[in-house]
């Protein structure tokens, strides 16, 4: 039973995790494409027009990427977590219906239009299809949002004598106040991402010297939209989750930032290795107060720490939380940094000759995405031992008759299978990339 | 409130059946009706804009059953762990067989990707006839209302039954020559000269197919499962649906021999497929999951549905959500009507 609940765990993490590098690019991309849109509809450049063209097809291939990761989503909860399905699909099953009927029929609908059907719309229909893209991605992001807020603070619901819970209020569920702040947190990490990939692209054309038009254009929106995402990324969307969850998670809290003790001058690990057998930090870098300033806005606050709770109210993996969390927080405080100070340079004008800020650019790609999902870990590792926190426990959620066996049959199965999507993904992307924005001449 | 709900469920799978139908139809006579990549490129113009639109009322139906009857999607989903990976597989690499074959102009990676895309249009096509197989045979509910079947066992209807036995087998074979014939109708409606000749002539053949697993699964469902005569007998009005079923099927090889109606001998083929559906859902209706175990043990839309106010407040998204989605579909489908030129935008 342990050894399936583990196969179980690690199932929905690896092909979640997987799924959420394409959909956090799409999203921050169709952002970044409607903005270019509008760009070329009010101006009449069609340098902007191409570069759409361009970017819609690097987002068709990411698209396709996202749903077909995706589907198995959907049907995960019911093969390998029927029990949570059966207790609180007539929660849950809400939201993730209702991003089916209203997310994807207009995403699927309108894709095509946006990378097919820009001569028969002419150029006010396309624009249109490029916010209709927009819209319902986005929208699709909020439900999903609101799927996973509901287990972390779950609202709006009730209990029947047989135990299955069930939708107390429709309102009560799609405006849940956690689902708000997580969802602006989320999707200013899917902007991140977005933008720094389209910054980086541009850097690549002008360090190699190739389409530097196209290469200007991408640094400077990727550039200018990431430092607004960055900085709302923190502030206030970041520092609202947090006090969220010190005021809802404390358990959560104290694993994040390594907290074994309770203090009423609770310090901020920067550095620092949890040592869970003697339940201490190792090594640690401290600002002491921090923690209690940013929870309460006053320097002494008691903050509980893990000594305060059950150790079967612990998460069980404390340090995966603490680490990704610290992971997130690192790397989003380098993304302010970096922006501020490309932007700074892109200013004065001289961002496309400083060959140091281009490689910087370039090469911080793939960090975004390793801060998104770090971000991820922190909520979803940081909820447990709960599937539905103060709810349903997550050894209470699994299928009672799938064996480990088969668990592990189909994990290995969707390991190899997504290593060769990985592959033939970054390929693909690497090719269109190859080929530029400029219409190739008639093959 | 839990009946209108099954027949919405029934609907939207319906409906994913006759769209996404001909794209796994398209796809299992692919590699025949078309022979030069140019012709390939046709084919797959003629379900490219619509295929992944097609394919989310696969995603939006399986939505909807989890929030109306959570029980049956916690238990079905579970039980039929296995096979549902499969299909998740099998729609994994039918959708990148699609959208990846045109990206790169090589005499190896595009028959590589038409065999991919074949090979996961037929599985599919058996793996949903098989599924459905085992909703009307019935599976082994414990209970406490779970299940697990393995792939096989002995391929016998006994008490331990598999996923694959020699019945669902029969009904896997009856929808694969179905969509055979419901994707060659489509591309014959889509296409002009030797593809839509072609798609033609293996639509007569598909036809023959049809029409004698019809009859055999017709005749063995009536045997194996004795809830489905007793529902067409205490409600004579059902027959209906068998009786629209047969008028498309006739209607279909009827149109066939004229030059001119591709367009309505495609929608003939709709109707036998919607006849069908709707039969073996009125057939097993008010259960969702029949038992063979125990008939207390069967699941049915009683005691799989969810809470009366989730169900209440779920009908006014619903109906607004699908009429929007209404709304994009006819305006796709309208943007992309007619046959598909030989220079396709793919």
């Amino acid at each position: 039973m342990e050894e399936a609940l583990g196969l179980h765990r690690l199932h929905f993490a690896f092909t979640v995790t997987f799924h959420y590098l394409f959909p956090q690019l799409t999203m921050g991309l169709a952002l970044l494409i409607f903005i270019m849109k509008t760009i070329a509809i009010r101006t009449g450049n069609e340098h902007y027009n191409r570069s759409v063209r361009f970017w819609a097809r690097i987002f068709g291939i990411t698209f396709a990427m996202g749903v077909v990761t995706g589907i198995p989503m959907e049907f995960q909860f019911g093969t390998n977590w029927a029990e949570f399905s059966r207790i609180t699909g007539g929660v849950i099953g809400q939201t993730l219906a209702m991003e089916g009927i209203f997310s994807f029929f207009l995403e699927s609908s309108f894709l095509g239009l946006l990378l097919f059907g820009e001569k028969r719309l002419g150029q006010r229909g396309h624009w249109f299809a490029s916010l209709m893209v927009f819209l319902g991605s986005w929208m699709s992001g909020y439900l999903i949002i609101a799927t996973d807020a509901w287990m972390q603070h779950p609202v709006a619901y009730s209990v029947a004598p047989d135990g299955v819970i069930g939708l107390a209020s429709f309102w009560g569920l799609i405006l849940n106040p956690w689902a708000l702040w997580q969802y602006a947190h989320n999707m200013c990490g899917s902007v991140i991402t977005g933008s720094f990939v389209m910054a980086a692209l541009g850097s690549f054309y002008l360090l190699s010297g190739r389409h530097e038009n196209y290469g200007k254009t991408f640094v400077r929106v990727g550039v200018t939209v990431g430092l607004i995402a960055s900085f709302l990324q923190l502030f206030p969307t970041g520092d609202s989750q947090g006090r969220m969850v010190a005021e809802h998670q404390p358990t959560t809290l104290a694993a994040m930032e390594g907290l074994f003790e309770s203090s009423s001058s609770a310090p901020i690990a920067i550095l620092g290795q949890p040592d869970i057998q003697n339940n201490r930090l190792d090594n640690p870098l401290m600002i002491p107060h921090a923690l209690s300033f940013l929870t309460y806005r006053h320097w002494i606050g008691e903050v509980r720490g893990l000594d305060t709770f059950p150790a079967a109210d612990w998460p069980d993996k404390i340090a995966l939380v603490y680490y990704s969390y610290h992971i997130m927080v690192g790397l989003g405080t380098i993304f302010i940094a970096i922006m501020i100070l490309s932007f700074i340079q892109l200013w004065r004008g001289k961002l496309f000759e400083s060959r140091a800020f281009l490689w910087i650019l370039m090469l911080s790609c793939p960090f975004p995405f390793i801060a998104n999902t770090a971000g991820w870990i922190t909520a979803e590792a940081g909820r447990q031992p709960w599937l539905v926190y103060g709810v349903l426990r997550t050894a209470a959620g699994a299928s009672p008759r799938v064996s480990s066996g088969n668990t592990l049959f189909t994990l290995i199965g969707f390991m190899g299978l997504y290593l060769v999507l990985g592959i033939l993904f970054l390929f693909l992307v690497y090719r269109e990339a190859e080929e530029g924005p400029e219409p190739a001449p008639q093959r | 409130m839990e009946t209108i709900w099954f027949c919405l469920v029934a609907v939207m799978i319906a409906v994913y059946v006759l769209l996404d139908g001909f794209d796994l139809g398209s796809g299992i006579i692919h590699l025949g009706v078309a022979r030069t990549d140019a012709e390939r490129r046709t084919v797959l113009a003629a379900i490219g804009p619509v295929w992944d639109g097609n394919e989310v009322w696969l995603l939006a139906a399986g939505g909807t059953l989890f929030f109306a009857f959570p029980m049956l999607y916690a238990s079905a989903f579970s039980g039929f762990y296995l096979p549902l990976m499969i299909v998740l597989w099998l729609l994994v690499l039918r959708g990148i067989s699609i959208e990846f074959r045109s990206h790169i102009e090589s005499p190896v990676w595009h028959p590589f990707w038409d065999g991919v895309f074949f090979l996961s249009s037929a599985l599919l096509a058996i793996f949903f006839g098989a599924a459905l197989g085992n909703v009307v045979r019935g599976v082994p509910l414990d209970s406490s209302g779970y299940f697990f079947e393995p792939l096989w066992t002995d391929f016998t209807l006994g008490t331990s039954p598999g996923i694959l036995d020699w019945y669902t087998i029969l009904v896997g074979v009856a929808a694969y020559l179905a969509l055979t014939l419901h994707g060659a109708l489509w591309i014959a409606y889509k296409t002009t000269g030797a593809v839509r000749d072609r798609a033609r002539h293996i639509a007569r053949g598909a036809w023959v197919g049809v029409v004698l697993f019809t009859v055999i699964i017709t005749w063995t469902t009536f045997r194996i499962q004795p809830h489905v005569p007793e529902s067409f007998s205490q409600r004579p009005w059902g027959y209906i649906f068998p009786a629209l079923a047969l008028a498309g099927l006739i209607g279909a090889r009827w149109l066939l021999r004229r030059n001119d109606a591709d367009q309505s001998t495609f929608f003939a083929s709709c109707t036998y497929l919607l006849g069908m559906l709707t039969s073996v859902v009125f057939g097993v209706y008010p259960d969702v999951l029949p038992a063979s175990t125990d008939p207390n043990y069967s699941l049915t839309i009683f005691n799989a549905k969810a809470s009366d106010y989730g169900l209440r407040i779920g009908l006014v998204w619903w109906v607004i959500g699908m009429l929007l989605a209404a709304g994009y579909f006819t305006f796709l489908y309208r943007h992309v009507s007619g046959k598909v030129g030989s220079e396709s935008e793919i």
